[in-house]
């Protein structure tokens, strides 16, 4: 491989990663917005940057707005004191977050998040990695990420984080089942293939010339068992037994504070933004906009990628809105959701659909 | 290269694997297991069986150790106590067939063919691994999968029986 290849790759993957943490940065401001929204207050509106907020109408325009606070937290993180307790297993107490954070940073290599014509004037997806089996890294890299947070419980060697240790991996399992069954009839409408970007273009074409050929419509049941999994995997509320502040203190992150904190942090919601895109991929047609032809060149490849992050941006909204809308279910309700509902529920969405799909085959 | 690669995904499945079965913190074997698993989908990938390779690590890594944890913490296992000279000499004897029996499978030349680093294998796409797994191997999976619901079934009978006894006594 040459050298300028090489650094080509490397300068992709860095601009991608800065993309997305960024994104994750300022989806904590997002969640604190939408969070006094829903409550009716103003939400972060104080922090300033000396010279970029002196200025007269714009400064304090954006100072409302909250713009400048994720620097803040970010700085806080940075140069906070890190005490590391006594009582803790010093190993596995630093590797922890650090396992939470790396599962959730590196689903992002697969996610296609637009397109753009070659020379040839073949389709071609803007992805770092083209995978054909793109679904299936991702949902085994990030159900690697469970073990920042059991093992985060376990070595913080106290009760509640240990709670939500024991919490976290009981309802990962529950859960993992149902999102995995979920996506089996998606596969199998797209023929079979767990490619992303196939799946994507798959969905460009409008049925009968004006129906979108979204998954969403042909298989909303998919979509609702998958996203309701989806959130009790990235640990969200009403799912978020692991860290459920009301019994168990801050549950797994008790312990942690500063860096080690913020790695958790950064790492949740690196998973709902990156869960939002594979939803968005899989049922919500990519970048594709229903009864309009992306065009080509550079200008078709920027909208694909706006279009793209918008539709992912608004799902993070729904994130942030069901969090602050539901109450937290209790411990024994996740259960029986999960077991006795969503997983029967999800065989029998995929028996209906392998049956549909044949008899469709047949004609 | 590939030579170098092979035998550090080597050393990455088989060292965390002796040490799953030395070290006396549960947690500790449960951690060298993952890393073993993770070795074992790295080796799947340079046999180019990628699907493979994804299974091992949603399934084995993904979901059943994190089963083997949740049980660690929830019935708190202590750490191992040291085994006794039975155990020890059971373990070397263990050890001593394993050896003779892969020599003898080396010199023997009746081993058949090694799998080559390289080559595609034959169940690299997942179509494949269904319809082999369906047509010429169903029945171990039909009996796989029996006695796992064997497994299930006597587990909840088992506690089941415990939970009836321990009502009887208090009533």
């Amino acid at each position: 491989m040459e050298w300028n290849e090489l650094l080509l790759i490397v300068f992709k993957a860095l601009l991608v990663l800065s993309v997305v943490m960024s994104l994750a940065a300022y989806a904590v401001l997002a969640e604190r917005k939408v969070a006094a929204w829903v409550q009716g207050r103003v939400g972060p509106n104080r922090t300033q940057i000396p010279l970029l907020g002196g200025i007269p109408i714009i400064g304090t325009f954006l100072t409302r707005l909250g713009v400048f606070q994720p620097a803040a937290d970010g700085l806080k993180f940075l140069f906070k004191e890190e005490p590391t307790p006594g009582h803790v297993n010093k190993f596995y107490y630093l590797l922890a977050p650090m396992i939470a954070f790396i599962p959730a940073m590196t689903t992002m290599t697969v996610l296609p998040f637009g397109q753009y014509v070659n020379e040839a004037g073949e389709v071609q997806p803007l992805v770092l990695a083209n995978l054909d089996i793109g679904i299936l890294f991702i949902l085994a890299v990030s159900s690697l990420g469970v073990y920042g947070i059991v093992l985060g419980g376990w070595a913080s060697n106290s009760k509640f984080p240990f709670l939500g240790g024991i919490r976290a991996s009981a309802q990962m399992i529950s859960y993992e089942l149902s999102l995995g069954l979920s996506l089996l009839p998606v596969f199998l409408w797209f023929g079979g293939s767990l490619n992303l970007f196939n799946i994507v273009q798959g969905q460009t074409d409008l049925l009968f010339g004006f129906l979108p050929q979204w998954t969403i419509l042909f298989q909303p049941l998919s979509a609702l068992i998958f996203l309701v999994a989806l959130f009790a995997e990235t640990n969200r509320l009403p799912f978020d037994m692991p860290e459920s502040e009301t019994d168990l203190v801050a549950g797994y992150n008790t312990e942690y504070g500063a860096f080690k904190f913020g790695l958790y942090f950064v790492g949740e919601y690196t998973h709902i933004i990156i869960g939002s895109g594979v939803f968005v991929a899989l049922f919500l047609g990519g970048w594709n906009l229903p009864w309009v032809t992306l065009p080509a060149g550079l200008f078709g490849t920027v909208l694909s990628v706006l279009i793209f992050v918008i539709k992912m941006l608004a799902l993070v909204f729904v994130f942030m809105w069901v969090r602050w809308t539901l109450p937290r279910f209790r411990y024994d309700q996740v259960m029986t959701l999960g077991w006795r509902w969503l997983l029967p529920l999800a065989v029998a969405n995929l028996v209906f659909y392998a049956i549909i799909i044949a008899v469709i085959e047949q004609f | 290269m590939r030579e170098f690669l092979f035998y550090f995904f080597a050393a990455l499945t088989v060292v965390p694997g002796l040490f799953v079965a030395i070290s006396r913190n549960p947690v500790n074997a449960a951690m060298n297991m993952i890393l073993s698993f993770i070795g074992l989908a790295a080796l799947f990938v340079m046999l180019e069986s990628y699907f493979l390779a994804i299974l091992q690590v949603l399934v084995y890594a993904g979901a059943i150790v994190v089963l083997f944890l949740f049980i660690i913490m929830l019935i708190d296992a202590e750490r191992a106590p040291k085994s006794g000279w039975l155990t020890s000499l059971a373990a070397v004897a263990a050890l001593a067939l394993m050896v003779t029996g892969l020599l003898t499978l080396l010199y023997s030349g009746e081993s058949g063919t090694f799998a080559v680093a390289g080559e595609t294998a034959p169940a690299a796409l997942s179509q494949t691994f269904g319809v082999e797994l369906f047509t010429r191997y169903l029945l171990p999976f039909q009996v796989t999968g029996f006695m796992l619901l064997m497994a299930m079934v006597g587990v909840i009978v088992i506690s089941r029986k415990d939970a009836a006894e321990d009502k009887g006594g208090e009533a």
